[in-house]
């Protein structure tokens, strides 16, 4: 069993971004970028499956400028076996991301895809539904459990009334909830290796997409800023303020 | 020009953030109906069909439709479509599972947690864990969007109600089902449309040491929310779980107790009317956005609230 995992690359985790003064876009000029924490675990859960016997094969996808390779490399390091460097702008919309997506999964015959829930930058928790529906697959999104029991794959899914666990006909699309497993770090020996490990490029209009723009961006602006208010000294004091300054108790 | 809300409910009761839709759907203009698509769900659109603001109710009630699978949803939605300008659902797990489907298969884009309305092509939605708002046009003929609950009010309910029209569409795609569903049951009311909540972080030890974030929750009536550090630690289930991978939330009042304020977590609640942090760590950052901080031991400070409240 083939299995395809998508990774992006995004901001890291830990920096706060800024808007540019023209209110154009978000400033990512010396920001430090990584590999979108959902990525990674859809690496880390596809490499595992491996190491069960469940695999036969990982391979990963990206779908960005000539930085996106670093990303690549970096799953390659954790364990898939092969990479897919599809070349485009740094960032295209979800339905063009998916429709590039469902071509490999045309070409290559994968019985599963896992792609992370959402990416941290545009947050938007869309292209692996939108990958399902172009490709006719079912569905298993927000996965915090993911078992193969022979043509079919059982995915735990984290949903706002609890845990809801559906049965999907393979092949099938997962996306990657935060406690699905913990990605490993990858070992020196690993990334040396990545280093020779099969990488392979290719465009849009080699796989016959043609990108399409949906929406606009007219402008990003920074959010209201809260302002720090006040320490108090006590809980008396707390219940105080609470219920005579604030008046919300 | 016609907006079709995807109502949220559990094939008994209709949920409060479809009031919130309502509201958002009337400042798109043009008539506001709503699908109400489940299994056994009859009571459901007849509440639906009370909402000031609704033009009509459809009503799909069939089997294929009990667990509201995308599979099943999105070919329903899809076949409605065509009398629609905009499709909007909630941004809860259930619109997030279903929208981009649909919005695929009708080959247009979705734009995702849509928290203003400018007009009825142009949008405001967060991004980068809400740390910039971005404003969106659409250039597509049909708007599929999700919608934030809690940056709307919620519309009023009436006495009279509208039709509600039966669709007879049964989709059922053969490719999932549902097999198991555990669905954690509580007396508080739920976090997204609470007035207050109590939230609990991984300074709280552990999973029984939230009781004391429940003597608190009871005496204020309010819901009891978690981060991600308690949850992946497993002191409580994973639907408590506040921030920008988990709900959103915008109550009058939001008491967060040994939580740091990490900048995805601040993304599920900053949008709250008064904010206050406990925490025994005066640098933690929750303290910047906190209106009122006390600098404590958590388990001094929660028996003395329970006590004095
Ligand atoms: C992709 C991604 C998505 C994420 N999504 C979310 C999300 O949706 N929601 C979310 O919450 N997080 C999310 N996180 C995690 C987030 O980055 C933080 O790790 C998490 O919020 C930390 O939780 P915490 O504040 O409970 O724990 P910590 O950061 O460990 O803070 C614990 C706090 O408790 C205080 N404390 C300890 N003991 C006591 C005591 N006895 N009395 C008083 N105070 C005490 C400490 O001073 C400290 O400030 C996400 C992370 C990533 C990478």
């Amino acid at each position: 069993m083939k299995i395809l995992v998508t990774v992006k690359r995004t901001i890291d985790a830990n920096t706060k971004i800024r808007v540019m003064s023209d209110n154009s876009n978000v400033d990512l000029n010396n920001v430090k970028m990584a590999l979108n924490p959902f990525c990674e675990i859809a690496v880390e859960e596809a490499v595992r499956m491996k190491e069960k016997g469940d695999a036969s094969e990982v391979l990963v996808v990206s779908i960005g400028d000539k930085a996106c390779q670093e990303q690549i490399r970096t799953a390659l390091a954790l364990g898939a076996d092969r990479g897919i460097h599809v070349e485009t702008e740094a960032s295209i919309e979800p339905l063009n991301v998916a429709k590039i997506l469902a071509k490999v999964v045309a070409e290559e015959q994968v019985s599963l895809v896992i792609l992370g829930k959402q990416s941290i930058d545009a947050d938007n928790n869309q292209t692996g539904q939108m990958l399902a529906a172009l490709t006719n697959m079912p569905q298993g999104t927000f996965a915090s459990e993911i078992q193969i029991h022979g043509d079919k794959v059982q995915v735990s899914r984290e949903v706002d009334s609890g845990l809801q666990t559906v049965e999907l006909a393979m092949p099938a699309v997962i996306t990657t909830d935060l406690r699905l497993n913990e990605p490993r770090y990858a070992s020196l020996p690993n990334i040396m290796k990545a280093k020779r490990k099969p990488l392979v490029m290719t465009t849009p209009a080699e796989l016959g997409v043609d990108i399409k723009q949906h929406t606009q961006l007219l402008k990003v602006e920074a959010p209201a800023e809260r302002q720090a208010g006040v320490k108090v000294a006590s809980v008396a004091e707390l219940i105080e303020k609470l219920k005579h300054e604030a008046k919300v108790i | 020009m016609a907006t079709l809300i995807i109502a949220e409910h559990d094939n008994q009761s209709l949920k409060a953030v479809n009031l919130n839709l309502v509201n958002a759907a009337s400042r798109i203009g043009g008539e506001v109906h709503l699908l109400v698509a489940g299994y056994g769900c009859q009571v459901v659109a007849d509440s639906a069909s009370k909402i000031t603001g609704v033009g009509k109710v459809l009503l799909a009630d069939s089997a294929v439709y009990e667990h509201q699978l995308a599979e099943n949803m999105s070919q329903l939605i899809v076949d409605l479509a065509k009398d629609y300008s905009h499709l909007v659902a909630p941004a809860t797990t259930m619109g997030k599972n279903i929208m981009p489907r649909v919005a695929a298969l009708l080959d247009v884009a979705q734009i995702s947690d849509v928290i203003r309305v400018d007009s009825d092509d142009t949008f405001a939605r967060p991004i980068y864990a809400g740390n910039a708002i971005a404003t969106v046009k659409s250039l597509d003929r049909i708007k599929v969007m999700t919608v934030r609950g809690s940056s709307f009010d919620g519309a009023a309910e009436q006495d009279l109600s509208v039709v509600i029209e039966v669709v007879d569409s049964v989709y059922d795609a053969g490719i999932s089902n549902l097999i198991a569903e555990q669905v954690v049951q509580s007396e508080r009311p739920e976090l997204t449309a609470a007035n207050v909540i109590v939230s609990g972080g991984r300074g709280m030890g552990n999973g029984e040491n939230f009781s004391m974030l429940d003597e608190v929750a009871d005496k204020l009536g309010a819901a009891v929310g978690a981060s991600r550090a308690a949850v992946d630690a497993g002191f409580v289930p994973n639907d408590m779980q506040v921030g920008q991978t988990g709900k959103i939330v915008a109550p009058d009042l939001y008491i967060a107790v040994g939580i740091s304020g990490a900048i995805q977590h601040l993304a599920g609640m900053k949008d709250s009317k008064v904010i206050v942090a406990i925490n025994k760590d005066e640098e933690a950052p929750i303290f910047q956005v906190a209106d009122y901080g006390l600098v404590t031991d958590l388990f001094v400070a929660l028996p003395d609230l329970a006590d004095k409240l």
